[in-house]
């Protein structure tokens, strides 16, 4: 991909995951975080992860917006306060914005990595086949692990949004 | 055509980065600091991949995989809570919920 369109796709990235931070609204702010993970998408396809930016359009942008914006829809809060920084001591407050502007600073300007030598080799992770290698010989107990979890998750959502009779008066 | 460097692809999955953490900082809205979550979380999957591609090793790739797995179940769970939370206090801005303070 050429530099062009990396600095277009960057640019978009950040611009709109600023927008997530700033919009009062948390429709708009979840409109926002869409279009930032197409952004992350069209990175990643210029990384060569074609099925990452698949994967990552369908589960991110299909499905975890959708729910994001179905609970806004839902919980129907009124617009938020003014994001600001109040509650916070000075002293953190300005430890905390000028230890991350010192990280990003200091990594822009000093934190050059030595390119690798294979620097521009052929992408190795293109096709669906060496995922699938690795995924059932070298991974195949992360991946059970994995199945295990998200049972889990969906046994802890039917017991959080479920209404049980007589335990509702714990408080 | 000149690819851009490993350098850059960090720079702006650190930015991103950045961007989330502020803004689980300094917002109040409960969905909308879960939202912030999520972008430092692709961030880092952003950096993932790019060492991954880099290296020229499939590994970065896998865990980006795992990731993504991993982060569907956690925003239904995280979702549900927030739901479960509002229908008991009326409310998800956080500064409101501070029954565990004192």
């Amino acid at each position: 991909m050429g530099t062009f369109l990396f600095n277009v796709l960057a640019i978009f990235t950040l611009v709109t995951a600023v927008g997530v931070v700033v919009n009062r609204n948390a429709v708009n702010a979840s409109m926002c975080l869409l279009l930032s993970l197409v952004g992350v998408a069209g990175l990643f396809v210029g990384l060569q992860a074609y099925l990452l930016a698949f994967l990552l359009l369908l589960v991110y942008a299909g499905a975890i917006v959708a729910l994001f914006l179905f609970i806004v829809m839902l919980l129907d809060t009124k617009g938020d306060a003014r994001p600001t920084l109040h509650k916070l001591p000075v002293a953190a407050r300005v430890l905390a914005v000028g230890l991350v502007g010192l990280g990003v600073v200091s990594f822009v300007a000093q934190g050059k990595l030595p390119e690798p030598a294979i620097g521009n080799a052929p992408a190795v992770g293109a096709t669906l086949k060496l995922y699938a290698y690795q995924l059932f010989s070298t991974y195949l107990l992360p991946v059970q692990i994995l199945g295990f979890l998200l049972l889990i998750a969906m046994l802890g959502v039917i017991v959080l949004s479920k209404r049980f009779e007589g335990l509702e008066d714990i408080k | 055509m000149i690819a851009p460097t490993l350098n850059a692809y960090l720079a702006v999955a650190v930015l991103l980065f950045a961007i989330g953490l502020i803004g689980v900082l300094i917002r109040r809205n409960t969905l909308v600091v879960f939202m912030c979550l999520e972008l430092m979380l692709v961030a880092s999957t952003l950096a993932l991949v790019a060492f991954s591609r880099y290296n020229g090793t499939m590994d970065g790739n896998v865990f980006v995989f795992f990731i993504l797995t991993v982060a569907a179940a956690e925003v239904a769970v995280g979702l549900a809570i927030i739901v479960a939370l509002f229908r008991k206090r009326q409310t998800i801005q956080l500064d409101q919920l501070n029954t565990l303070k004192n």
